[in-house]
């Protein structure tokens, strides 16, 4: 059922996914259960690209756990301290760790160390590939907030998502199709098009619109991204302000929502540029659940890979 | 050096030869060429090569390496780079400016020139830079390179990208009659890229090179080939729209003549899903995905196929490797990391007898686009074809032969190829050099 490694939502199937979802949801109704699931293994932070929320949350998923962390951060890869990604995986193996959770800048990187390593590779966000934990993570708060049974086959059918902002660039963009979709919700991707992925035939199938308002009365929850001026080269919008005016979530764009519809944003947030403080700040926000679910799917994401016979439902 | 070859196969798209023919080589020269049995009574020599079941084609010459030396001598040698041409078929290379320092000048390519008369192997037609430095700045020693034995200038991967500059290098260059030789990418572009951009590079979140980067620098080429009326040749084609710029420039009568490597009709963008694919461990080595990154990138199955009918058709006019060996610190690192390229000179001959064995490809049209074409780019009068008086360069080759190709059968110092543990059928069994037995096994 559990993978054996947490790569990417897209090799997973609804099944694996829908386990994952109803064991973060057992961990979090009752977590004493679960304090001893990773005694005496030793869980690799391996964060190559600055991250504050994801390293955090996954250090202290693996202490509620019983785990131990080694930590090893750097804000720049292999290859500019002149050592090869083999060099840094031989590195890896002889720590002797249990498991790994991979940040990194370049895609594919934390695949391509699972297939050497030989023990279980948790991707904690690559490049602008996939970041399929926040993805569980996002997906089990909008299960809680649809306040929808774990226990039966969970499905998002008839549910509408928008993501909204800068697609392109986004690793969390990416992990959320496939999710969302696999799950049944029908995905509409919004964007100007110097923001999305140049050809989605390789995506399932989702909507694709360049401005959001006339779309927005219909979702059920809108996904704010953030604009990742680190990733782009100035060419991308013209300015904060412009975005803001098509893209932004503003309070008048959030007024566009249904009334029990909800706003997401991974974070960190730029504030006043695709999404108000009024409106992250707002009832419909499930942004600081989201934080808070972090915990409950890394851990359940930790403890089906290294312990799935103390975890079984 | 006197030899005699029986009993080949004799194939010189040169002058339509197909047929089974002695050849006499004297004092390293070809001296005659005719039926079985023509020479027997008066072949004074111990030196015959019996040829029975082999095909004799002239030597293969190879427009596009890399050989490193100096600057990148970690990566590959005039030696051993050489000696990997002679492993792969190729009595000749012309090799790439791309050094350090830079082949931008008579000393360089003297240097070159040297060291493939000490090495032995293959004979190094250099080429050399357009611009001081590939910087894209100003004119490389050009008129004196030429001098010195630069048979062709490029920049090859540092694409000029200021078309005053190219316009300025084209006339210099035709008053010199050398092509120009370009690598067709708008470095603004494909800045950034690992692979082509598509539906794969989406799915996978990498930045991409999009077609577009090729086609607009084919037409600028094509553009600036019509204004100057020279030489100019398209490096390794890899997409249907810079087909169809060339097909626009040959239909117009202008000067100009294309390339195609045997990765790009081989391969395709497809394999990068696979091999990202935690599900899918075939891999040989761990870092082969870094192996199918390189500049043009890898396309689409139909960029592919429309390679392989430009091939066949004429519209491409020769096949190149494009052999650039690369060490473990340009590929065993992080894709978007990774140098791009890959070796070929030992893998260009048996993925060609792959695309025979399929029947996409005839053995004559593969001999002519490896000897003629290239001679006539280079100004070779008297390479790539079976001439009596001129030196004698000859690809002798096993269609039977199955073998397969590991790190330990690459001469090259890189490994950098996604064909280890590839198996072929066909193989190189000889090449001669002047006369000289420069690969038998």
């Amino acid at each position: 059922m559990f993978p054996s490694h947490l790569l990417t939502i897209r090799e997973l199937s609804s099944d694996q996914i829908r386990a994952l979802l109803s064991l973060s949801n057992r961990i979090k109704k009752n977590q004493e259960a679960y304090s001893q699931v990773l005694k005496g293994k030793a869980i690799l932070q391996f964060f190559i690209e600055n991250s504050t929320r994801t390293r955090m949350s996954f250090e202290y998923a693996t202490r509620k756990l019983g785990g131990t962390n080694v930590t090893f951060a750097a804000a720049s890869s292999s290859l500019n301290k002149g050592e090869t990604l083999l060099d840094t995986i031989q590195t890896i193996k002889h720590f002797g760790v249990d498991a790994v959770v991979m940040r990194h800048t370049s895609g594919g990187t934390p695949a391509l160390v699972a297939k050497v390593l030989g023990s279980p590779v948790l991707n904690a966000g690559d490049g602008q590939h996939e970041h399929p934990t926040q993805a569980l993570l996002d997906a089990l708060t909008l299960a809680e907030h649809w306040q929808m049974s774990f226990e039966k086959s969970l499905s998002f059918e008839g549910k509408k998502v928008m993501i909204l902002g800068d697609i392109l660039h986004s690793r969390v963009a990416r992990s959320h199709i496939h999710l969302l979709t696999k799950l049944g919700a029908e995905v509409t991707l919004c964007a100007p098009l110097t923001l999305l992925p140049p050809d989605l035939s390789l995506f399932p199938k989702v909507n694709v619109i360049y401005r959001p308002d006339t779309a927005i009365p219909n979702m059920d929850a809108v996904m704010c991204l953030r604009i990742q001026y680190e990733r782009q080269n100035g060419r991308h919008i013209p300015s904060k302000e412009e975005y803001r005016h098509f893209w932004g979530m503003t309070e008048v764009r959030a007024k566009l929502m249904k009334s029990e519809a909800v706003v997401m944003h991974p974070g960190p947030i730029n504030r006043g540029v695709e999404i108000d403080p009024e409106v992250a700040d707002s009832a419909r926000s499930l942004i600081l659940k989201q934080v808070e679910n972090g915990i409950w799917v890394r851990m359940a994401a930790l403890a089906s890979l290294l312990n799935p016979e103390g975890v079984r439902a | 050096m006197n030899c005699l070859i029986k009993n080949g196969h004799v194939v010189d798209p040169s002058q339509n030869l197909d047929q089974v023919l002695d050849i006499l080589i004297e004092d390293g020269k070809f001296k005659a060429i005719d039926k079985p049995g023509s020479f027997d009574a008066s072949f004074v020599g111990k030196n015959i090569i019996d040829a029975k079941g082999l095909v004799v084609a002239p030597g293969f010459i190879d427009v596009h390496v890399h050989l490193r030396e100096p600057g990148f001598e970690h990566k590959e040698t005039v030696a051993t780079g050489t000696l990997a041409a002679v492993k792969g078929g190729f009595t000749s290379v012309a090799s790439m400016a791309n050094t350090l320092p830079v082949t931008d000048n008579v000393m360089m390519i003297k240097f070159i020139l040297d060291r493939a008369k000490e090495a032995g192997n293959a004979r190094v037609f250099p080429i050399g830079a357009v611009t001081k430095g590939l910087k894209g700045e100003s004119l490389a020693d050009i008129g004196l390179m030429v001098e010195a034995g630069a048979r062709a200038i490029s920049d090859d991967g540092m694409p000029v990208m200021n078309s005053d500059l190219m316009r300025r290098a084209m006339e210099y260059a035709k008053t010199f009659d050398v092509p120009i030789i370009s690598h067709a990418e708008d470095l603004n572009l494909s800045q950034g890229s690992t692979m082509n951009e598509g539906a794969v590079s989406s799915i996978l979140g990498y930045r991409g090179n999009p077609k577009a980067s090729e086609e607009i620098m084919v037409a600028r080429e094509m553009a600036l080939a019509r204004l100057t009326g020279a030489r100019v040749h398209i490096a390794h084609l890899s997409t249907i729209e810079g087909l169809e710029q060339v097909k626009r420039a040959k239909d117009a009568g202008l000067n100009v003549t294309a390339e195609v490597t045997p990765h790009h009709l081989c391969l395709n963008e497809k394999l990068f899903l696979n091999a990202h694919s935690h599900a899918h461990h075939a891999c040989v080595h761990h870092h082969a995905i870094t192996d199918y990154k390189m500049a043009p990138p890898l396309r689409t199955e139909a960029d592919q196929e429309a390679l392989m009918v430009a091939l066949n058709s004429g519209l491409i006019d020769m096949i190149a490797s494009d052999h650039a060996p690369h060490g473990c610190v340009d590929k065993e690192v992080e894709l978007e990391m990774a140098a791009n390229g890959i070796l070929g000179l030992q893998t260009t001959v048996p993925l060609m007898f792959e695309l025979i064995a399929k029947q996409k490809l005839t053995l004559k049209r593969m001999i002519e686009a490896l000897t003629v074409a290239p001679a006539k780019l280079l100004g070779l009068t008297d390479h790539g074809k079976i001439k009596v008086g001129a030196p004698a360069d000859l690809t002798l080759l096993d269609l039977a032969q199955e073998w397969e190709l590991t790190a330990s059968s690459v001469v090259s110092i890189s490994k950098n190829s996604p064909f280890l543990g590839r198996k072929f059928k066909g193989s190189v069994r000889m090449v001669l050099v002047g006369g000289e037995v420069k690969n038998g096994s």
